[in-house]
């Protein structure tokens, strides 16, 4: 669309900015002080310069929970992305069948995170738990309280459970904007099912994918309440991500200069690669 | 190929249902029977955990709680991101790209690193432990989400129905509120959704800006577990109970769903 320039737009604006600059700009400003200072409590502050940055850099720790961070995050979109197109795919197009799916499907999406950390509790439990008494009955040893093995694949499965929903009514709506003249086309063409997903279904999809992939990522990396509840980082520190290790540090051990050097750095990280992603899609969009 | 084809929907519900029936299952079970039996439906069915919760008042106001910040947040976020959504789809002016792209930062801010900030800012202007402070700072998030997607929508509305109206002289007042919120209520049905749903499942930053009038039911659940051990059907039977809202919004707005998806930018 052929854009009018006007200044005056900017008066629209002005509620949004007011309201998230007034939450947005404040903390972080507050974030980014206590970053260069140490503290003595009680608002004494001493000024600390680059120390905390280059020591969270640096840290062991940090390097540790960064990489788990990662890794569960590799995870989630290799399962999720594929999994969600898949199920989108197989999706009844019309009849009773279609409220029935969407409704049942968006259920996981609207439970608060710290009961769905609860429930995947109570239900893998070893003892009194569905899924972790029925794997122990069948011979596998399973507790994910004990076995870091265990409590990672019980996070992943929980994290499926709770967000693969999102990535399938993303593609569904994608795949319901496809015109039927393109499948008559395909089907005259003799495309098989493979070339019409490929050719058609998946150039279609790309924009809510790209959305899928962002909102996948972003809330992936900063995932906090399921994990912490259901296993609060362990066993051990096997579970514990980056923010479960940021809240540790700044609520628990209330390091304050280190916790807010490193929400920096996350947050810094989330960014960029945000930022690329973000670079990419409108490089697309302005092409086509 | 074809007739096997329900198959796999059907299999993916029956695991999302998995966990939601086994809350519901503990919900109607005493704590006793939920520790000692290992059973897949109540044996000793009752509903004493859901009458603890209503007859107690600090159980019952969290739901009000919720609720209410969650409508605030909800209400506030989509009256502030219309206009600015509009002029994002309509005209350019100094700054929109940069100004766009910071809105979408603030979705990317992880919670963990606002909360402990947040709670000294909201202490010192005197909003720690009310509705307003947890629907404002939830706006945080909420906000940008709206103005995309709104922003999505309204593009998707050509640009002559604005200049028809004109002609027609409507003033901009009459033709935004009589024409052109209407042509978009599907995308304000999509946005309202997602406002709610974030707003309502979100618990670091509600839990770390209440004390005890504003506290959020997800937050009441997590010290009422801890302090009397594990109270097992209360927690179930309060976590079902968390279920409904968002089932009620999702019955709403099914129609605009798949409809409303395709339309804008998502």
């Amino acid at each position: 669309m052929n854009k009018t320039f006007n200044q005056k737009a900017w008066y629209f604006v002005i509620p949004v900015f007011v309201l998230v600059a007034f939450n947005a700009a404040v903390p972080l400003m507050t974030v980014v002080n206590y970053s260069f200072q140490e503290t003595f409590g009680s608002n004494v502050f001493a000024w600390e310069g680059t120390r905390w940055f280059k020591e969270i850099l640096h840290s062991e720790r940090f390097h540790a929970s960064l990489g788990r961070q990662a890794i569960f995050t590799f995870i989630i979109l290799l399962i999720q992305l594929p999994l969600g197109i898949f199920i989108a795919l197989t999706m009844p197009k019309k009849g009773w069948g279609v409220p029935v799916c969407l409704i049942l499907m968006s259920m996981p999406l609207l439970i608060p995170w710290n009961v769905v950390g609860a429930m995947w509790n109570i239900f893998a439990l070893p003892d009194i738990g569905f899924l972790g008494n029925s794997l122990n009955s069948i011979g596998f040893d399973y507790n994910f309280t004990q076995q870091s093995g265990d409590a990672w694949f019980t996070t992943v499965l929980m994290d499926v459970w709770h967000w693969t929903s999102l990535v399938v009514l993303l593609s569904y709506a994608g795949l319901n904007s496809i015109q039927p003249a393109y499948y008559q086309a395909a089907e005259i063409d003799g495309a098989s099912r493979w070339d019409i997903f490929r050719y058609i279904e998946l150039p279609k999809m790309k924009k809510v994918l790209t959305l899928a992939i962002l909102l996948r990522f972003m809330d992936s990396f900063m995932i906090y309440t399921e994990p912490f509840v259901l296993t609060g980082g362990g066993p051990g520190n096997a579970t514990n991500f980056l923010s479960l290790d940021l809240v540790k540090m700044a609520l628990g051990q209330f390091d304050l200069g280190p916790a807010a050097a490193m929400s920096l750095i996350y947050f810094l990280i989330v960014l960029l690669i945000c930022w690329i992603f973000y670079s990419l899609m409108m490089k697309n969009e302005a092409r086509t | 190929m074809k007739k096997i084809k329900w198959l796999v929907p059907t299999i993916y519900i029956i695991f999302l249902m998995l966990p939601i029936y086994w809350l519901l299952n503990m919900s109607f079970k005493t704590t006793t029977e939920i520790i000692n039996v290992y059973s897949l439906w109540p044996k000793d069915f009752t509903l004493e955990n859901y009458v603890t919760i209503f007859t107690d008042s600090t159980w019952y106001m969290g739901y009000v709680n919720s609720i209410t910040y969650t409508v605030f947040n909800t209400i506030i976020s989509v009256s502030a991101a219309l206009p600015a959504a509009y002029a994002f789809s309509r005209y350019k002016f100094l700054g929109d790209k940069h100004l766009f792209f910071w809105l979408l930062t603030n979705r990317m801010a992880p919670p963990a690193v606002f909360a402990l900030p947040f709670f000294q800012f909201y202490s010192s202007v005197n909003l720690f432990d009310t509705h307003i402070a947890i629907a404002l700072s939830h706006c945080l998030f909420n906000i940008p989400l709206a103005v995309w997607i709104l922003e999505g929508f309204m593009s998707a509305v050509p640009k002559e129905l604005d200049e028809t109206a004109y002609v027609d002289g409507y003033s901009f007042g009459r033709f935004f509120f009589k024409i052109f919120i209407p042509t978009i209520a599907a995308g304000i049905g999509i946005t309202m959704f997602f406002c709610f749903m974030f707003s309502w499942v979100e618990l670091l930053l509600a839990k770390t800006l209440t004390a005890t009038i504003a506290k959020p039911i997800a937050a009441i659940m997590t010290r009422t577990s801890s302090t009397s051990g594990y109270e097992l059907g209360l927690l179930a039977a309060a976590g079902s109970l968390t279920i409904i809202p968002g089932a009620v919004v999702i019955y709403f707005v099914r129609n605009y769903i798949a409809k409303g998806f395709a339309m804008g930018r998502v």
